[in-house]
């Protein structure tokens, strides 16, 4: 459809190139860092750059992981992150389904604070002193209820709920099912493709999180990944938890070398489910920009 | 064509269910209040009481005091506020760095999609998206992690590069100068590839006959993309610039606290890490929660102003 006249090549090669080096400069960072996590220390000083290590050595890992500080962050991580989405899911599909129903008494006013909520907030020192008040200060919770639903998100869910074809919903209320049985035997089921997209949603987020962290735990026993790998990368500790639990006879990688080890132990799960982030997000975003 | 209501049955003369009380409605969807409960109760106790909080910017609050024992001191803390050389400072960075996300990130993701839309090998585009697309997944501090192990005078890359290129050594990660500069490519870096996402959808929807017309009329590639693509997405960019703009205030707080150290807070400092450092690490929590109440109602006022500019010039505004 389009011409193939030599102005519309040199167009399409001077755009083939562009994105290439574009696309380009954005992984390397990523590969050079995985390359240098199992670099040998000589490599890493004296070669300037490279993706490919012509050395191979693990010693970075072994240095990370030779204390549990590492290993018990990640519980962490993972805890919060498998918790806090269930969690998520519950709190907002509920309020979700039940602002679904247009004869809800008081739906509109519930929806009108929901929305006034998104554009302002009590902000960061308030909310901090609601969960200071009810307790939740270093506990494991600071980094799950508080976020418990996302307002955005309860919009669009609730949208979709609406869609659902109401005969279906008639039907089951005529059998003698009630709003919980219609809940949980009929809508949800129904929209399972759609809470899988936003489970996906909320768990990068808790994965990710670090402002809840920062704010809420003090004791570093109870820290997620992304604190630790703060900790270790930018307040430049070149000791990972108890220096004094290591073994004596280890040599220690430079500090390059292990920061880059953190890094990429910490971008693993999200790195293993990115396919599905791609393929999921993407909808997603369109259905928040569509109806939102 | 939403609310539709649904057509009662004809032939119901008598209609008993139009004198139902409140009361049995709220009967009949006690369940459904059931299911409202957790979700009202959450948005009550962390969206609501906090905003009534708010009112701790008008107290000298003391912890050990409690809301209702702490002195009311007025405006005194707004006052101690804009009179604070900090206030200035604060503005200034916040504004400088919007400024520069602006003009130098928020074309990015239109012309990467532009770039993308005239790919017209499939596997080509969809890898290329596949590779970009990486970075937005993965949280600010692996982001800023990786800027620190590229950028650190001890080792990194980049600082090596330059230092072997230019015979000097810079200290990007404490410079003053080299502060902003590295808060946008991070920012270019991390979201430019996610932001061609609706740019793509928009540009997807342009009528495939304009561009015959177009070739009938003999306009070469640029003219076709200056003349009938980039008005076609005219209204999405204007609708994200006034997101962008209303949003001026917002600089992203964990990107701007995890990259901010003793030598470039002069630079660093915004509202958002300012209200954090005054409040949680010093205690100061009614003047924090004032300064945070003065860019909360800034913040609002930028939204609807921006959406009502958007209307008068014609477009239709997030309103």
């Amino acid at each position: 459809m389009r011409t193939n006249t030599v102005g519309g090549r040199m167009f399409d090669i001077i755009n083939y190139i562009l994105l290439s080096v574009f696309a380009i400069v954005t992984v390397i960072p990523f590969i050079y860092v995985i390359a240098g996590s199992f670099a040998t220390s000589t490599e890493l000083a004296s070669r300037a750059f490279f993706l490919i290590p012509k050395t191979f050595s693990l010693n970075a890992y072994q240095y990370i992981f030779s204390t549990d500080t590492l290993f018990k962050s990640g519980l962490v991580s993972v805890y919060v992150t498998v918790v806090g989405t269930v969690v998520n899911l519950l709190f907002t599909t509920t309020m979700a389904y039940a602002l679904s129903r247009r004869h809800l008494i008081g739906r509109n006013t519930v929806l009108n604070l929901v929305v006034f909520s998104m554009v302002f907030g009590g902000g960061m020192i308030p909310t901090f002193l609601v969960v200071k008040g009810l307790g939740m200060l270093d506990s494991l919770w600071a980094m799950i209820i508080p976020g418990a639903i996302n307002a955005f998100n309860l919009i669009i869910i609730k949208n979709f709920f609406q869609e659902l074809p109401p005969s279906l919903l008639e039907s089951a209320s005529i059998d003698g099912c009630t709003d919980l049985g219609i809940f949980w035997r009929i809508v949800l089921p129904l929209s399972k493709p759609v809470l899988a997209t936003f489970a996906l949603f909320y768990a990068v987020g808790h994965w990710n999180d670090f402002f809840s962290a920062l704010l809420y735990i003090n004791d570093s026993a109870k820290w997620p990944l992304q604190v630790i790998l703060q900790q270790f990368v930018m307040m430049s500790q070149g000791t990972i938890g108890d220096a004094s639990s290591m073994d004596p006879t280890f040599v220690k990688p430079p500090d390059q070398s292990v920061k880059m080890a953190v890094i990429v132990v910490s971008s693993i799960p999200i790195m293993l489910v990115y396919p599905w982030l791609q393929k999921y997000f993407v909808k997603g975003v369109m259905v928040g920009a569509v109806k939102g | 064509m939403e609310n539709v209501p649904v057509q009662e049955p004809v032939l119901s003369t008598v209609r008993p269910a139009a004198k139902k009380t409140i009361f049995t409605k709220l009967k009949r969807d006690k369940w459904l209040y059931l299911l409202l409960f957790p979700g009202a109760l959450y948005f009550l106790v962390f969206k609501y009481v906090p905003m009534w909080g708010i009112l701790i910017a008008f107290q000298d609050y003391q912890p050990y005091l409690g809301f209702f024992g702490s002195h009311w001191v007025g405006v005194d803390n707004f006052k101690n506020f804009f009179m604070n050389p900090d206030f200035f400072r604060l503005l200034k960075n916040t504004l400088i760095l919007s400024a520069y996300n602006i003009f130098f990130f928020f074309p990015a993701p239109i012309i990467l999609a532009l770039l993308l839309n005239e790919v017209r090998k499939a596997v080509f585009k969809k890898t290329v998206q596949t590779l970009i697309y990486v970075p937005h997944f993965m949280s600010m501090v692996i982001v800023a992690s990786i800027t620190y192990v590229f950028f650190t005078t001890e080792g990194g890359i980049v600082s090596e590069l330059v230092s072997h290129l230019f015979g000097r050594q810079i200290d990007f990660l404490t410079s003053l100068t080299w502060f902003r500069p590295l808060i946008v490519m991070q920012t270019i870096w991390k979201e430019t590839g996610w932001g061609t996402i609706l740019f793509l959808a928009a540009l997807a929807g342009v009528d495939a006959q304009l561009y015959e017309a177009a070739i009938v009329d003999g306009a070469g590639r640029w003219r076709q993309l200056w003349n009938i693509t980039l008005p076609s997405i005219r209204s999405t960019i204007v609708i994200l610039l006034i997101l962008r703009m209303g949003a001026s205030l917002d600089n992203g707080f964990e990107q701007i606290f995890l990259m901010t150290n003793a030598l470039n807070r002069q630079v660093a400092d915004v509202f958002d890490t300012y209200v954090y450092s005054v409040g949680i690490t010093q205690g100061s929590f009614s003047y924090s929660t004032a300064v945070g109440l003065f860019k909360a109602i800034v913040g609002v006022v930028l939204i609807f102003g921006s959406n009502f500019l958007a209307r008068k010039s014609g477009e239709s505004g997030i309103f």
